[in-house]
């Protein structure tokens, strides 16, 4: 009986990444390596302001002190830093006044990942800042934000337009110190999107930021800044995709989200980089920081990860929840096949009164991958009246996978009330059997119960994505039956 | 319609199946009776392609086709459906998605469009009400949490559903009070027509008050050790299984 289970679901889990295509496409690449002349070289294209460079370099200064993390149940090969080039732009025109300008090598890249640069085809009612390796190539319905008082733009394009809100927001949440691919990333980062939503506006369409890494060697370190002023309201939704290559690729991003009084930020993330072949070759390092602070009072963040790519990653979007009533969510589906490795989870910091927080991990794992769920809930002295529920599932697919739950509690007020709950499950052959006799094919019995398992979190997806992660679900554990 | 010669099955190695026969045509009902672990089951399952029963001798014709020739789903799309006599839960899966996907692999096997929204919703409606199915149950996952009698009432439902050309029931009449027998009798003698048959498995005679059957077989020990018309049942109940297995090792 185990044995046919596992016949069926080697059958199944085999699937083909969909997006491994390269763009053969002139880029403008530093040498290889990395020092301060590296750090200092970057700051120098960008064109940026002192301030920037200071952080650079206090941030690579930093770095160098510290040592690659090892806590994480991971087993990762040893990163040789200076073997990765750490900047590389497609080579186009420099400056962009209308869609014509945008190398058509680059709008095609972008129309086969599904994601329409051109104004007639832009995607209805959301707004993408499309990032291939170290620059931004276009945000679309900038102007119509602006009207509003929304700032949608690259993260450069920030730093030279609305210096003041880069210097005062940027690593407030996650400063350099964080950690190590924190450090790393404030040193060396490219670009990435910046967004702001002035008081009491409500962002009318989801604003989106598509990264592509398509340079081979190259690392990818964006960094994204999200500012919600009092009683605002965004909806964000971060995309990427890789070229199937035999090499493993870096990517360390940081992720930092500010939300005042009365807002509410929802961060929704379908991560799909090149999880690397079925015998582990290739794939992304997929090293993150996310953290969002709810700094006002009744303030909100909401975090939805869909994590179906990487060969390893290790992520853990968080929530400090500073302002009194304020509430952090983490929803996280995670599926990892062959040889991947996922180590991911979320912190709940709760410090102010009434603080409430949310945690729904669903981890998925087939073939000889590991999944494991980390996740944090702190509540300190003076956090009156905080809660938190967990509750963390894992879903095997055969048995030579992994599975694993690590939660931290750490609870230092009595008031407080925190629940966890843990299953761990296996999708059986009497179950696919059961699909089968109504007439359903084993692929799409795995895509139908997967996708029932995860519906919790998927549900919390912005519509117009949560088909596309549905099947994509089904893609990442797919294959050959027969 | 189904013709089975000499069928030999065994599961770890162990033969379960030794040797049945046995001829089906349409528009006709077979009760088959027989004590615990005799193979009912197995039958059942060897039948619908469950892989976990190695098939080791004999024949299975369905329509003319070598049925194992075939995968489970293009059985079932084929029209062989099976009331499971433990029905499966499938967490987070709704029944409307479950049914909805069942039906239009059907449709897609036979060459036919998916169903729309609307004729779909109408179809489970009609097929709700065929079978006294509470309209919530539809809306809740497979099977998840439903009691024994909703699971076995799920089960018609699913074959009102998919119009099959071979029914074939696993016990389902056990767990089920007089009303729900009822119910699920009725049920299949509304779906009963000149061009499909029913299999019935089942331990108890009182099922086949309400669904009559033509011919009543007696499985034990993995063979067919009497078949007969509807009276045959009767005399089982009154007389127990005894007297038969006392008749096979003679
Ligand atoms: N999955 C299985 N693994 C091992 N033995 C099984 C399995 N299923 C059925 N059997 C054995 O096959 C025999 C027939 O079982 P079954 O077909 O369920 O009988 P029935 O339905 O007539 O009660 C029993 O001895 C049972 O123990
Ligand atoms: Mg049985």
């Amino acid at each position: 009986m185990e044995k046919d289970q596992d016949k069926i679901l080697n059958e199944v889990t085999q699937g083909e990444y969909k997006y491994g295509f390269v763009t053969d496409i002139e880029a403008e690449s530093i040498p290889k390596g990395l020092n301060e002349d590296v750090v200092r070289m970057i700051s120098q294209k960008k064109n940026e302001p002192e301030f920037m460079l200071e952080f650079r370099l206090k941030a690579f200064r930093h770095w160098q002190t510290l040592k690659m993390p090892e806590w994480a149940h991971l087993k990762i090969p040893e990163i040789d830093y200076q073997d990765i080039i750490y900047y590389s732009a497609p080579k186009q025109k420099p400056k962009l006044e209308s869609m014509d300008d945008v190398d058509p090598e680059l709008k095609e890249t972008f129309d086969k990942l599904g994601i329409p640069l051109d104004e007639q085809k832009r995607l209805a009612g959301v707004a993408v800042d499309a990032v291939m390796d170290s620059v931004s190539v276009k945000t679309t319905f900038k102007e119509n934000l602006a009207e509003l008082g929304i700032i949608f733009c690259s993260f450069s394009e920030a730093v030279q337009e609305h210096p003041d809100l880069v210097k005062k927001y940027m690593g407030s949440v996650v400063p350099y110190t964080d950690n190590y691919f924190a450090a790393l990333n404030s040193a060396v980062f490219s670009d990435g999107s910046f967004c702001y939503i002035p008081k009491g506006v409500r962002c009318p369409m989801e604003l989106s930021t598509y990264f592509r890494i398509n340079a081979a060697n190259t690392g990818q370190f964006e960094r994204t800044l999200i500012v919600a002023d009092d009683d605002s309201y965004v909806s964000y939704l971060e995309g990427c995709t890789a070229p199937q290559r035999d090499e493993n690729q870096l990517h360390a991003a940081i992720v930092e989200i500010v939300a005042m009084r009365n807002s509410e930020v929802k961060y929704s993330t379908v991560q799909n980089w090149y999880p690397g072949d079925k015998n582990g070759k290739g794939g992304i390092y997929n090293f993150v920081t996310k953290r969002g602070k709810c700094a006002g009072e009744n303030s909100k963040i909401s975090w939805t990860q869909v994590e179906t790519g990487s060969a390893v990653t290790w992520k853990y979007p968080s929530c400090i929840l500073l302002g009194d009533n304020s509430s952090g969510e983490f929803y996280s589906v995670a599926v990892t096949n062959n040889h991947q490795q996922a180590d991911t989870g979320t912190k709940m910091i709760h410090i102010g009164k009434n603080t409430k927080s949310v945690i729904v991990s669903k981890g998925i794992s087939a073939g000889f991958s590991e999944n494991s769920y980390r996740g944090l809930v702190k509540v300190v002295k003076n956090a009156k009246n905080a809660r938190n529920f967990s509750q963390c599932d894992s879903l095997l697919l055969g048995d030579k996978c992994g599975a694993h739950t690590f939660p931290y509690i750490e609870v230092d007020n009595k008031d407080s009330v925190v629940e966890h709950e843990a299953t761990t499950s296996k999708i059986g052959e009497d179950q696919i059997f059961y699909c089968n006799q109504r007439g359903i094919k084993t692929e799409d019995a795995i895509g139908l119960i997967v996708n029932g398992y995860a519906k919790e979190v998927l549900n919390k997806l912005p519509m117009e994505f949560a088909v596309e992660a549905q099947k994509l679900l089904q893609i990442s554990l797919e294959g050959s039956v027969g | 319609m189904l013709s089975i010669k000499n069928l030999h099955a065994s599961i770890e190695g162990k033969e379960i199946l030794k040797g049945i026969d046995l001829e089906v045509k349409p528009g006709e009902v077979h009760a088959i009776m027989g004590p615990n672990g005799s193979g009912k089951s197995t039958l059942a399952s060897v039948l619908a392609g469950r892989e976990l029963f190695e098939v080791t001798e004999g024949k299975v014709k369905y329509f003319g086709k070598d049925l194992f020739d075939l995968s489970p789903e293009e059985r079932a799309s084929e029209g062989i459906f099976l009331g499971f006599q433990y029905p499966i839960e499938i967490p987070g899966v709704s029944m409307v998605n479950f049914m909805k996907t069942a039906v239009n692999e059907q449709r897609k096997h036979k060459g036919l469009e998916p169903m729309s929204s609307s004729d779909f919703l109408k179809l489970m409606r009609e097929k709700k009400e065929l079978v006294e199915l509470d309209a919530a149950l539809a809306n809740r996952s497979v099977n998840e949490g439903f009691s024994g009698g909703e699971k076995k009432r799920n089960e018609i439902f699913q074959m009102a559903m998919l119009e099959p050309k071979l029914s074939i029931l696993d016990e389902t009449d056990s767990g089920l009070d007089i009303d729900a027998l009822r119910i699920v009798a009725n049920g299949v003698n509304k779906l009963k027509s000149a061009d499909n048959a029913t299999i019935v498995i089942t331990h108890y005679q009182r099922l086949l008050d309400y669904i009559v059957p033509d011919y009543v077989h007696v499985l034990y020990n993995g063979k067919i050790i009497k078949s007969g018309g509807k009276d045959l049942a009767l005399e089982l109940e009154e007389k127990g299984y005894d007297w038969l297995k006392k008749g096979e090792t003679v």
